[in-house]
């Protein structure tokens, strides 16, 4: 509920970061100043200037439209991420904590094996599987995502599944699938939606780490930890080509926890 | 009064439940909770059963409705019982508005068209002495006395012949109290319906119930109409109840 008591600072801030960044992708999506992948030998780390806002690479591509482009790579590779961790989740954290029983134990102890491991390690495993590109990154990582979010919604489950209501929808006929997906899950709702803001953080972290290391997003195609593993041998030479996407990374997992954590104060 | 079939009759009803083991190896105790239990409800009776926590109150109200297993017999003319819970709060789902609550009864049991539902809805809330305007608010939006309203009015959407009531003014105040048990006696009236009555309250019981049951550490010590329990008592413990309600005879 909101109240007039104290504004939630972290809900307005938040907001507005995720906003601008929001544009600023969608923007990079129908309209770049450059080809992102056009080169320019006569610009080769162009400082910035009018012509090119950020400055240009090594290959004399302007940095401003790859870090545009590259922005929407890696949000459509974190919302890939948990839209399959989300999903996967909400069945798994469903099924077990509604339930309960043996196979509530088995599913959750693999769950809980699946999240011993840092979850960028559990991808390395699946890319060296499935090879490396865009798809299998967000394969990869929407599966190391699902036991987190699988967690959530069990324990929401477990709380909801004793009340009366749900009692109540039982004697009046309802199927067991129909209270778990109508009567329980929307209020789960709430704390999911928190949930899903941190997991997209990390899935931005992630994917970032990921093109970092050279195993996600392939060349020529712009993401931004493609570009920082880029930028790095020329850290000196062209601060701005490491500054920029560093900065629109920042922006985005801040401008995404600020969400979060509002979210978490509001319920 | 003419002679009426019964709409419940509960023979030798027995239910336990498996203790809470303590450590993997230690022995496993079944706890008797309900022991030979056996009554019957005519139909349109207000049926009271009354006894202190712990006696298997609810348990018995449970295995009716059919949420728990049992061992005996128990046989019901309706199939549909329904239950009002004692807890407004829990006992409606605050993700969905009061008028998603009372139309899903009726869409479970493959009811009317949308546009008759809501119909169906509007009537049910005026019946139970709220505005029509209520289906469009939340459940944390009414209050304690509204919600069980809300509550009866759900229960009432599949038009039960019985209802089961657990203490269902127990969480609420002394006026809302009286009201509530006034829509529950005016629906009996109007409905027919036929109510078994849960409480601890033994004056709320004198008030609403045509037959009363005395209900102690899972077993029936007496049972009779209210008269004959509360004027004539047999068993020690109804007198103790009685007295310690207040109630000298």
């Amino acid at each position: 509920m909101k109240s007039g008591k104290k504004k939630n600072y972290n809900f307005i801030v938040g907001g507005t970061i995720t906003g601008l960044m929001l544009i600023f992708i969608i923007i990079g999506f129908f309209y770049t100043p450059y080809d992102p992948n056009a080169m320019d030998p006569s610009a080769k780390f162009a400082g910035i200037s009018l012509k090119h806002l950020m400055g240009c690479d090594n290959f004399g591509r302007d940095i401003l439209s790859r870090v545009m482009k590259g922005a929407g790579t890696t949000l459509s590779v974190a919302a890939g991420t948990v839209f399959i961790g989300t999903f996967f989740g909400i069945i798994l954290g469903a099924v077990t904590g509604y339930f309960g029983g043996i196979l509530d134990e088995i599913l959750m102890r693999v769950n809980d094996a699946i999240f011993a491991f840092p979850s960028i390690l559990l991808a390395l495993v699946f890319i060296s599987l499935l090879g490396s590109g865009t798809y299998q990154v967000v394969i990869a990582l929407g599966i190391a995502f699902i036991p987190s979010f699988a967690r959530i919604v069990r324990s929401e489950f477990i709380k909801c599944k004793n009340m009366d209501y749900v009692k109540n929808a039982r004697l009046q006929g309802a199927g067991h699938l129909r209270i778990m997906f109508v009567h329980i899950l929307p209020n789960t709702f709430t704390v999911l939606l928190s949930a899903i803001m941190i997991g997209f953080n990390n899935a931005v972290l992630a994917e970032a780490g990921m093109s970092f290391l050279g195993i996600g997003v392939q060349p020529p195609q712009a993401s931004l930890g493609r570009m920082l593993s880029e930028a790095q041998t020329y850290l000196f030479r062209a601060p701005n080509y490491a500054i920029f996407p560093g900065l629109v990374i920042i922006l985005m997992v801040l401008g995404f926890s600020l969400l979060g954590d509002a979210l978490k104060r509001e319920e | 009064m003419t002679e009426q079939k019964d709409i419940l009759t509960v023979s030798s009803l027995c239910v336990s439940f498996q203790d809470r083991s303590k450590g993997l190896f230690q022995k496993k105790n079944r706890i008797q909770v309900l022991k030979n239990v056996s009554f019957s409800m005519k139909e349109g009776e207000v049926l009271g059963l009354v006894g202190e926590s712990g006696s298997g109150k609810s348990t018995l109200a449970k295995a009716i409705l059919g949420l728990i297993p049992y061992e005996g017999k128990i046989t019901q003319v309706s199939s549909y019982p329904q239950m009002i819970f004692q807890d407004p709060y829990g006992s409606l789902n605050p993700a969905k508005k009061v008028g998603w609550i009372l139309e899903e009864p009726l869409r479970l049991k493959g009811g009317p068209d949308s546009a008759k539902r809501k119909e169906r809805v509007r009537e049910m809330l005026i019946r139970v002495g709220l505005d029509e305007k209520f289906a469009d608010r939340y459940p944390n939006q009414l209050s304690g006395g509204q919600r069980q309203r809300v509550c009866i009015a759900g229960a009432l959407m599949q038009e039960p012949r019985l209802l089961i009531a657990d203490e269902p003014v127990s969480a609420l105040d002394v006026t809302i109290q009286a009201q509530i048990l006034e829509l529950l006696e005016r629906l009996h009236k109007e409905m027919g319906l036929s109510i078994l009555f849960i409480s601890h309250d033994l004056r709320v019981v004198y008030q609403m119930c045509d037959n009363v049951m005395i209900m102690k550490g899972g077993e029936l010590v007496e049972q009779g109409t209210v008269e004959e329990v509360y004027f004539h008592h047999k068993n020690e413990y109804t007198g103790n109840l009685l007295q310690a309600a207040g109630i000298h005879i």
